[in-house]
């Protein structure tokens, strides 16, 4: 009896990497595989109502190439013009900057060639990157989906993440009242993104919306946030931050009350002042989560849909429309291969700066 | 005098001034979230005509309340529809959420403590077994037997060909493939979904969006956790392990409670998504299963957005959830860690 005990437990013992991991990776495989494989065969084919039902042609890259170069490429890409000797700065310093890190990494000891080649690939992805960012944003040019989806990502997620981390280090101080602080501050992230989007659709009308005797006063009682591309963009990026502070600012709080307090103790008994003891000490123990929360929202801000979608309705033209959008208005328009190339698209940028972020900076800091 | 204004009390503790200027920008955060909830509450004692005339601020002062919307949400004309929703939203969160923990954490716990090494060539014949049944069952096989034939000739190409490749995956790969699941936009998943759960006679059910909702939060599940059981020290492990504690006691009863506050976080976070998805939704959904978002977004009818009814709305769908965030709020506590390690 003892014996067969015994042995069962030594074997679910020797299973336990399995059991830990099996059941999530099945899961997200069981959901996961699938309609990547179909989406692709979407993205490559055209689809069409015919009598009694439908056809999907495999038409090859026939809808990349309308993206990149054909009908919808100032829709998606945008609409070029020569770039303002700020944008030409831009792109010196990126290129230098970029250029550096190469020269570094081969003189380096301990480079292979697999690293080698991903960097070289990365670096020219990025400055293609940065040569549209340039010509697009200059002032002839007209950003396309695929620029104010980034626009969206990288500015909201700067402003996101330094606010949370602010608010989180306001409320881990013992002062009287934290806990109502630390509730109040996770509400906008509880409200469903379609509310949101038309809270903030009444928040911003200039004529019967709350704020109206400030615009009045400003003189822009007529004015509406939706005819000025910048202001609409604006409205739409105020109200992601709005929204997503809290989910930095609950991880970071966590984050930081998992922190060991005596470290910071001893610091301060040896006569380091705050930002000395947050420099050195708070910021490395936070910044693995850091990383990994930055990623997670990169990803999700990726996908923002609902907002744009309700506030602005991409609109003035196509002024606020992000990637997710453009392919949600091509797929109500029926058009289920233009709409899977866009999502391709879109994961093939994501993939690619994610995979950058976590080989370049994510990884050094874990290593740290 | 000025002096104490900049001392403390204790180490920890902030300096009078540090707190007015804590207090301060606390304040005016608070003003900022709240601002836009206060005018949800004040819209849905609205009549349309006080909305459509300007801004009122102040019930009782410059407009007359009146609980016409909320009547008509939760005793009228709507109540049916919101009762179903909201049973409908309060079963499939909770319970998508759970379960996302309770995997995603296993996950997260196993990529932090085992060296995983899925072999590539496995992993590939697998993918080409899926294609090829999907292409079967797109030909018009019935999906049993297409799902058999594919098992089948996976398990006979893996013993012969698929030993032949050695190289294998890290648990950085496996994590960064789990992440990367969440990359494709829902508008792209959601037609092939769709099918999925037709084929599987799911289609409109709660089973279905539990099942989407599991899969879809479980990666962001085991990022979070994972960097949370980096954090905790292997020590402890080490000690209950010569103790003779095996590998599910120590997960249990030493790893779990230490990382109470990031599994709080995560699971606030989880149970927020599930609570709040729209798209995946107002797929999956028809007239049974439907949840409360999809409710809000019905209220922008033909007559343009019914703000009164969606101000309601957006309310009584915030109030469990911020009953959980407080109850949960005070394991989010300090010094779980510092204790264990001493002790």
């Amino acid at each position: 009896m003892y014996g067969r005990w015994h042995r069962l437990s030594t074997q679910a013992e020797r299973m336990a990497g399995n059991v830990f991991i099996l059941p999530a990776v099945l899961v997200v495989l069981f959901l996961a595989i699938f309609p990547l494989i179909i989406s692709l065969y979407l993205s490559l084919s055209r689809f069409k109502f015919v009598k009694g039902g439908f056809q999907i042609k495999f038409v090859g890259l026939a809808n990349y190439q309308k993206l990149l170069a054909g009908s919808e490429k100032t829709h998606f890409l945008g609409a070029m013009a020569d770039p303002s000797p700020l944008g030409w700065l831009v792109v010196a310093i990126v290129v230098a900057l970029m250029a550096w890190g190469l020269v570094r990494y081969i003189h380096s000891r301990q480079h292979s060639v697999v690293g080698l080649v991903g960097r070289v690939l990365a670096t020219f992805l990025f400055g293609l990157g940065v040569w549209l960012l340039v010509h697009t944003l200059s002032p002839d040019g007209r950003p396309g989906t695929i620029v104010v989806t980034w626009i969206y990502v990288s500015v909201g997620i700067a402003v996101q993440y330094l606010l949370g981390l602010g608010l989180a280090l306001l409320t881990i101080q013992r002062l009287p009242g934290r806990r109502f602080f630390r509730v109040v501050f996770l509400l906008p992230m509880m409200i469903t993104p379609v509310g949101i989007a038309y809270t903030f659709r009444m928040l911003t009308d200039t004529d019967k919306g709350p704020f109206q005797p400030i615009w009045q006063a400003l003189g822009l009682g007529l004015y509406s946030w939706v005819n000025d591309p910048w202001g609409a963009r604006a409205a739409v990026m105020i109200s992601d931050i709005w929204q997503w502070t809290p989910f930095m600012f609950i991880v970071l709080l966590a984050a930081l009350e998992g922190q060991s307090m005596e470290l910071i103790e001893a610091a301060l008994v040896d006569g380091a002042n705050r930002w000395q003891t947050f420099w050195h000490i708070t910021l490395p123990q936070i910044l693995p989560v850091s990383t990994t929360l930055i990623l997670i929202r990169m990803i999700e801000a990726f996908k923002i849909v609902d907002l744009p979608n309700v506030l602005t309705n991409g609109g003035p033209g196509t002024a606020t429309e992000s990637m997710t959008l453009h392919a949600f208005i091509s797929w109500r328009a029926l058009d289920l291969g233009g709409s899977a190339a866009i999502a391709y698209m879109l994961l093939f940028v994501v993939t690619f700066i994610g995979m950058a972020y976590v080989n370049l900076i994510r990884r050094r800091v874990a290593e740290a | 005098m000025v002096r104490f204004l900049f001392q403390r009390k204790s180490l920890s503790a902030p300096s009078p001034a540090g707190m007015a200027l804590s207090y301060l920008a606390l304040g005016i955060w608070t003003l900022v979230a709240l601002f836009p909830l206060y005018w949800l509450l004040v819209t849905s004692f609205k009549l349309p005509i006080d909305v459509n005339m300007g801004p009122f601020y102040l019930p009782g002062i410059d407009f007359k309340p009146s609980l016409h919307a909320w009547e008509y949400i939760l005793v009228g004309d709507l109540s049916n529809d919101t009762t179903r929703n909201y049973i409908n939203t309060v079963v499939v969160a909770p319970l998508s959420a759970g379960l996302a923990l309770l995997l995603g954490t296993g996950a997260a716990y196993g990529l932090t403590r085992f060296q995983y090494q899925p072999r590539l060539g496995a992993i590939l014949t697998f993918i080409g077994c899926l294609v090829l049944a999907i292409f079967a069952i797109t030909l018009g096989a019935p999906w049993q037997i297409a799902l058999v034939a594919s098992a089948v000739l996976f398990i006979i190409l893996l013993q012969t060909v698929g030993r032949r490749f050695k190289r294998s995956l890290a648990n950085n790969d496996i994590a960064f493939w789990l992440i990367s699941q969440r990359m494709l936009p829902p508008v792209a998943v959601v037609i092939p979904i769709y099918v999925l759960f037709q084929r599987l006679n799911l289609l409109d059910t709660r089973v279905a969006l539990i099942i989407t909702y599991l899969a879809t939060n479980l990666p962001i599940v085991v990022w979070l956790m994972r960097d949370y059981f980096q954090t905790i020290p292997f020590e402890l492990e080490e000690c209950a392990a010569i103790d003779g504690a095996s590998r599910y006691r120590i997960f249990w009863s030493i790893v779990l409670p230490l990382s109470v506050p990031g599994l709080v976080a995560t699971f606030l976070f989880v149970l927020v998504f599930a609570w709040n998805e729209y798209l995946l939704a107002l797929f999956l959904s028809g007239a049974r299963s439907q949840t409360l978002p999809l409710t809000v977004a019905a209220q922008n009818a033909t007559r343009g957005p019914q703000w009164w009814y969606m101000s309601v709305l957006i309310l009584i769908m915030i109030v469990p959830v911020i009953a959980i965030a407080i109850a949960l709020e005070r394991y989010i506590a300090r010094g779980l860690l510092v204790g264990a390690i001493k002790g």
